[in-house]
């Protein structure tokens, strides 16, 4: 087994401690530009991952369930880094760093969801170099982001050698840690559809600040007079497909934004979804969430549509 | 691979293996041992330092992706013989006991009342919530945060 570097060694029992808590030894590389990755990325493909923010990424190396040979870094690429309005759309960098999300007034404007959601993502020195994209092609079956992007009905734009291609956000996990991002592209950019008389909120439960949820709930309304002409709602940590709670959703389309309805919703998510008992707590406790905390954002989200319209 | 990074305003040029941690390239490459080496894992935040004048885990960092930054650690805090307010509140409050998470508080600290002069208690709980101390349930830390909020003498960083 390869050493951890001078400082280490003759160490004894710590050192070989130590070994366990450092990454295998790995290439690295430093793209310049989106087209740079993607050449780097061609030649070293499929044993490259792109590194961002790192913080899902290294703590995956030092426990060996990611051991990439090469790593190509695309922190330089200032380019991938912003948040902005355009084509009718929010869009986001895949390098945005969860602060910037958080700080982002117009992602707080038109989306309260995301303001939710990043104010309980991890820490605030995590989510200072963090960053968005690489939550999601992580792509943790308890992220939260991708049951808030799931819940806007958002897409991801997908950088490869056949060019660009647009997914949408439902459709972007193909499973826990597993994306539709081949091996060779990359994530560019999150899409998020901006349309009037909409609401939105996220609320999460975790066993201490900072934790991964036991469960979270997502939900985005349109309503047209008292009635909600659509909605998403996504789910993290519950084994639900797609970080969505299609049933719940397809019972409210065309409903009134009563209470009761929306309470309805939340014990139809609660039937579909399929968590997994473990250290955070058995299945029915986290159905029982499922089912407030769903009717909870919907509350939430359709009363911040409300204010919004009024 | 070479890198070079500038550490509280001095230039260090070293050759290091990529996978070598940023928390590991201050420590035993510089001998910048005030930033603790903790859980490792970007829980307990006794490793904070500043990556381009923001506060992050260096256990979780590359040393490589800090090739051409500007880094800031507890050993620059204080200037020209003198702590700064932070450390001078944590001294004055208790803010500290064996010591381990104090290096990264005091970052974070210095960070928050750069860019928020008057915080309440409340949002230094919130600034610190990614730092683990055990020894001193957080009050005195709190209060010393507090007392370098009214302490803080202007341009001091």
């Amino acid at each position: 087994m390869p050493s951890a570097g001078p400082a280490h060694e003759g160490r004894g029992a710590l050192a070989r401690e130590v070994r366990l808590q450092v990454p295998a030894q790995v290439e690295y590389e430093r793209a310049a530009s989106v087209e740079h990755a993607l050449a780097l990325l061609a030649r070293y493909a499929p044993g490259a991952r792109i590194l961002a923010g790192g913080h899902s990424l290294i703590p995956m190396m030092k426990l060996r369930l990611a051991q990439p040979e090469v790593l190509i870094d695309i922190n330089q690429i200032s380019g991938l880094r912003y948040i902005e309005r355009a084509g009718g759309e929010l869009r986001i960098g895949a390098l945005a760093r969860h602060a910037d999300l958080l700080a982002a007034p117009l992602a707080g404007e038109h989306f309260t969801i995301l303001h939710d959601a990043e104010r309980v993502i991890a820490d605030p020195i995590v989510r200072n170099w963090g960053t968005i994209g690489g939550s999601l092609c992580q792509a943790d079956p308890s992220e939260d982001l991708s049951a808030a992007f799931a819940a806007l009905k958002g897409s991801m734009v997908i950088h490869g050698p056949g060019g660009r291609r647009e997914v949408s956000a439902r459709a972007f996990h193909t499973g826990p840690y597993e994306t539709v991002v081949g091996p060779a592209e990359m994530l560019t950019e999150i899409r998020l559809p901006i349309r009037p008389g909409s609401g939105s909120a996220y609320l999460k439960v975790a066993r201490r600040t900072g934790d991964w949820p036991i469960g979270a709930a997502g939900a985005a309304v349109w309503l047209a007079g008292g009635r909600i002409t659509d909605v998403g709602i996504g789910l993290t940590a519950v084994g639900a497909a797609g970080f969505v709670a299609a049933e719940a959703e397809e019972f409210l389309r065309g409903r009134t934004a009563d209470a009761q309805n929306l309470a309805r919703a939340g014990e139809i998510a609660a039937e579909h979804c399929r968590p997994a008992a473990d250290q955070r707590g058995p299945v029915e406790y986290k159905r029982h969430l499922v089912g407030e905390l769903t009717a909870r954002v919907l509350g939430t989200a359709v009363r911040r549509a409300g204010e919004l319209a009024s | 691979m070479k890198i070079t990074v500038t550490v509280n305003g001095v230039d260090h040029t070293r050759v290091v293996e990529p996978r070598l941690l940023l928390i590991h390239f201050l420590r035993d490459e510089l001998g910048l041992t005030g930033s603790h080496w903790g859980c490792d894992t970007s829980n307990c935040g006794a490793c904070v330092i500043w990556l381009d004048r923001t506060p992050v885990k260096s256990c979780t960092v590359l040393a490589v992706m800090a090739d051409g930054r500007e880094i800031a650690t507890v050993e620059g805090l204080g200037r020209d013989g003198a702590l700064d307010p932070v450390q001078e509140a944590f001294a004055a409050c208790h803010g500290l006991q064996c010591g381990f998470c104090t290096p990264g508080m005091l970052m974070t600290a210095r960070w928050l009342l750069d860019h928020h002069p008057d915080p309440t208690a409340g949002e230094i709980r919130e600034a610190i919530s990614g730092q683990v101390c055990r020894c001193t349930g957080y009050e005195n830390i709190v209060r010393s945060v507090l007392w370098a909020a009214k302490h803080d003498r202007p341009g001091t960083s």
